[in-house]
């Protein structure tokens, strides 16, 4: 056993409204730059829709991610003898186009335009040349077209649905859709790493943060290609790629990262979780169907004293051994087992787990009403408006018995609350249904507490990084007096 | 001989070399330990997908193949000698040589038409890459019209720019077995002496970069700050 810690993240789809107000604090801390206009480390997906870049989950396209053949792991879009052969031309490499071209308005026009009969306009001109543009595509293109024959229809994830399931999803006035909040998994097994050749990319040791080192990138772009989710982005104007960085510098300060901080909706989660780091190449070769549940047994239990003592041995710090039997992704993930990892079926092993979303499965009772009391108990989440299928799709490798144990669950403690506060279904009903949940009424409680009256200290419970002990530590201070300080001291220009 | 072009083949083919090699390894190392983020293939395939393979990858393949040829014969010119006793060895290297030095020029010269007319690509060019093109362009050229006109390289190379180059490897500069060759060959060498002096201030550096540790490393990176026992 050889235990490492790792941030990991839980976002409750149910929760999220849609307002993109994670993507703004992100781009306005990072990614506000030349170069790095289009790029959203956090971007809100309607689903079903195509997503950023267009298609991304589509593997058949990008190539991104792991294939595991005869027993071996290896890249969809690269190896090393490819490396060598491919590094003049990615064949794999997404431009700009399935992306978008950013824009901004020549506002001065509507000072110095001369005086005629019409109002003068804002019209669009390319941040990357400065020339008028016609706008294609932008962020968030198909936001809440949910039954759009363009976007939506063309989800990846509607891929094994009967064209009953598909109708249901598309039936005029009847549509549905939710929001699907995306960042960088921060993986156990990232493909971006894997797949650097230049060894830019890698996992901290002491947290499991995918980072991409500046310096060392080289542009052969491999990475771009590798990621299975496309988060990692190319600066065109750096020439060097870039990533979500999980707000590091504010999480080495003990705050939650931006777009966790800023959520409206309160549906993310951030907490420290022990897992097996010496078992990550088996379970990442299980058969697609399994991964969900491999994937959970890497992840141990904090408070196992066998796990603990390990954790010690390996360097881990009692705060974050603490820290971790603290985390509410451990919860949700392990405990609960109601959040699922996206797409595991790339074999990255995603590190943010996403709750599915209860609203759009149950309004589909008495044309649109959300129906109180449930004949069959569990019968419309079977009936589904969004059909498991496709939720299991986007979340559990396909394997629908994940994706149905995490929306019975939540059923019945809304069931178990509704009995406790509202009164209109009776307790043995909630019991009955609790336990065909396999939920017991502490549970069910936690869970009630955790999704609705958390707090901010419930949501983040970030670990010390005891940058104290950091390599930083050991340089001269003295040495970057009135500089800027530690790090990267030069402005990041293209090229000499 | 007069002595105008005396002192002129004791500039290019004396001073400008020690000069050029100097830089190279001046600034190339200077860079790479002041300026790591500056060194990168600059590449502008997200911005341009299409005429990217066409041009950068002849160029590459076409430019790898001769220069390792020309690196060959300045190492072993006694094997290439032994190689091209045979007339017909000697017409499979410099026919294939010939072959790959086309093929450098379509892609270097789609690679230049792509940089002129795609306005994000325009974007992303600076002057110097310009100049780099520019010299990049006329030295495949001439190295064209030389193996044309001046049959065979591959043997008199090894007879004349061979010696030469090791007499100014072991600083005991020979001129003697570069002056009597005629004026193309001379330029296609003064222009490799730029080209060299260029290298380490422009994106030419990618080359010294090539990711070979990827070659033998372990799949995943990680990096520690105070690594655990056994990691």
């Amino acid at each position: 056993m050889n235990v490492r810690s790792q941030v990991s993240m839980v976002f409750h789809l149910d929760k999220c409204i849609g307002c993109h107000t994670c993507s703004i604090a992100c781009k306005n801390i990072w990614t506000d730059r030349k170069g790095a206009e289009y790029m959203w480390w956090n971007n809100v997906e309607t689903k079903p829709g195509t997503g950023f870049p267009t298609a991304w989950e589509d593997q058949e396209k990008y190539n991104g991610g792991w294939a595991c053949e005869d027993g071996n792991l290896r890249l969809k879009s690269t190896s090393k003898t490819k490396t060598v052969f491919n590094i003049f031309h990615h064949p794999n490499m997404p431009t700009m186009d399935d992306y978008y071209e950013p824009w901004t308005y020549d506002y001065q026009h509507l000072f110095n335009a001369p005086e005629g009969p019409d109002q003068p306009t804002a019209v669009p001109i390319s941040m990357v040349t400065g020339e008028l543009i016609n706008i294609k595509a932008g962020p968030n293109w198909d936001d809440d077209l949910g039954g759009s024959p363009i976007y939506a229809e063309n989800d990846p994830n509607l891929r094994g649905l009967t064209e009953q399931q598909r109708q249901q999803l598309f039936a005029v006035e009847r549509l549905v859709f939710f929001y699907f909040p995306r960042i960088c998994n921060h993986c156990l097994n990232p493909s971006c790493v894997a797949s650097c050749p230049s060894g830019a990319l890698y996992k901290r040791g002491e947290d499991g943060i995918v980072l991409l080192d500046q310096n060392r990138c080289r542009a052969w772009r491999a990475c771009v290609a590798a990621c299975p989710y496309k988060k990692t982005f190319f600066n065109w104007s750096t020439d060097k790629s870039e990533k979500c960085i999980l707000c590091y510098p504010r999480l080495e300060t003990g705050q939650a990262p931006a777009c966790f901080h800023s959520c409206v909706g309160r549906i993310r989660y951030l907490g420290v979780l022990l897992y097996d780091a010496s078992r990550i190449e088996e379970v990442a070769k299980r058969p697609a169907e399994e991964l969900v549940e491999a994937q959970r047994s890497l992840i141990l239990d904090p408070h196992d004293p066998a796990v603990i003592a390990a954790a010690r041995s390996g360097g881990i710090h009692d705060s974050v051994i603490e820290s971790a039997q603290r985390s509410p992704v451990y919860k949700f993930v392990k405990e609960w087992k109601i959040a699922l990892p996206p797409h595991i079926e790339f074999r990255t092993l995603p590190m943010l787990f996403y709750v599915p979303p209860m609203a759009p499965v149950m309004a589909d009772l008495d044309s649109g009403t959300v129906k109180n009391v449930s004949g069959g108990l569990f019968h419309d989440i079977e009936e589904a408006r969004v059909p498991t299928r496709f939720l299991a799709n986007l979340l559990g490798a396909g394997n629908e018995g994940k994706v149905r144990y995490a929306l019975r669950k939540q059923k019945a403690v809304r069931w178990y609350r509704r009995a406790l506060t509202v009164g209109d279904v009776t307790h043995a009903e909630a019991a009955e249904m609790l336990a065909q949940a396999d939920c017991s009424p502490e549970e069910a409680e936690a869970i009630y507490r955790l999704t609705s009256l958390c707090t901010f200290d419930d949501r983040f419970v970030i670990p010390p990084m005891h940058r104290e002990e950091a390599i930083e530590m050991l340089a001269d201070p003295l040495e970057h007096k009135q500089s800027t300080g530690f790090g990267f001291l030069t402005g990041p220009r293209r090229g000499l | 001989m007069n002595s105008a072009s005396h002192y002129l083949d004791q500039f290019f083919f004396l001073a400008l070399p020690y000069v050029a090699f100097f830089t190279f390894f001046f600034v190339t190392i200077e860079r790479y330990r002041n300026r790591k983020f500056t060194y990168s293939s600059l590449s502008s395939q997200f911005l341009e997908n299409q005429q990217h393979f066409w041009g950068l990858v002849p160029l590459h393949y076409g430019i790898l193949v001769v220069l390792a040829g020309h690196i060959v014969a300045f190492l072993i010119p006694r094997e290439v000698l032994w190689w091209n006793s045979k007339p017909l060895r000697l017409y499979i290297l410099e026919g294939s040589a010939l072959v790959f030095a086309i093929l450098a020029a379509v892609g270097l010269i789609a690679a230049m038409i792509r940089r002129a007319s795609v306005a994000k690509i325009r974007r992303v060019t600076t002057p110097l890459d310009w100049v780099l093109l520019a010299l990049l362009l006329y030295q495949i050229l001439t190295g064209i019209e030389v193996a044309i006109r001046y049959p065979w390289g591959s043997s008199w190379f090894a007879t004349s720019a061979s010696p030469y180059l090791w007499s100014l490897l072991r600083f005991s500069p020979d001129l003697s077995y570069i002056t009597p060759l005629p004026g193309s060959v001379k330029l296609h060498i003064v222009n490799a002496y730029l080209l060299i002096l260029l290298f380490p201030f422009t994106r030419l550096v990618h080359i010294l970069v090539i990711p070979n540790p990827y070659l033998w490393r372990k799949p995943q990176v990680v990096r520690w700050y105070r690594p655990p026992a056994g990691a």
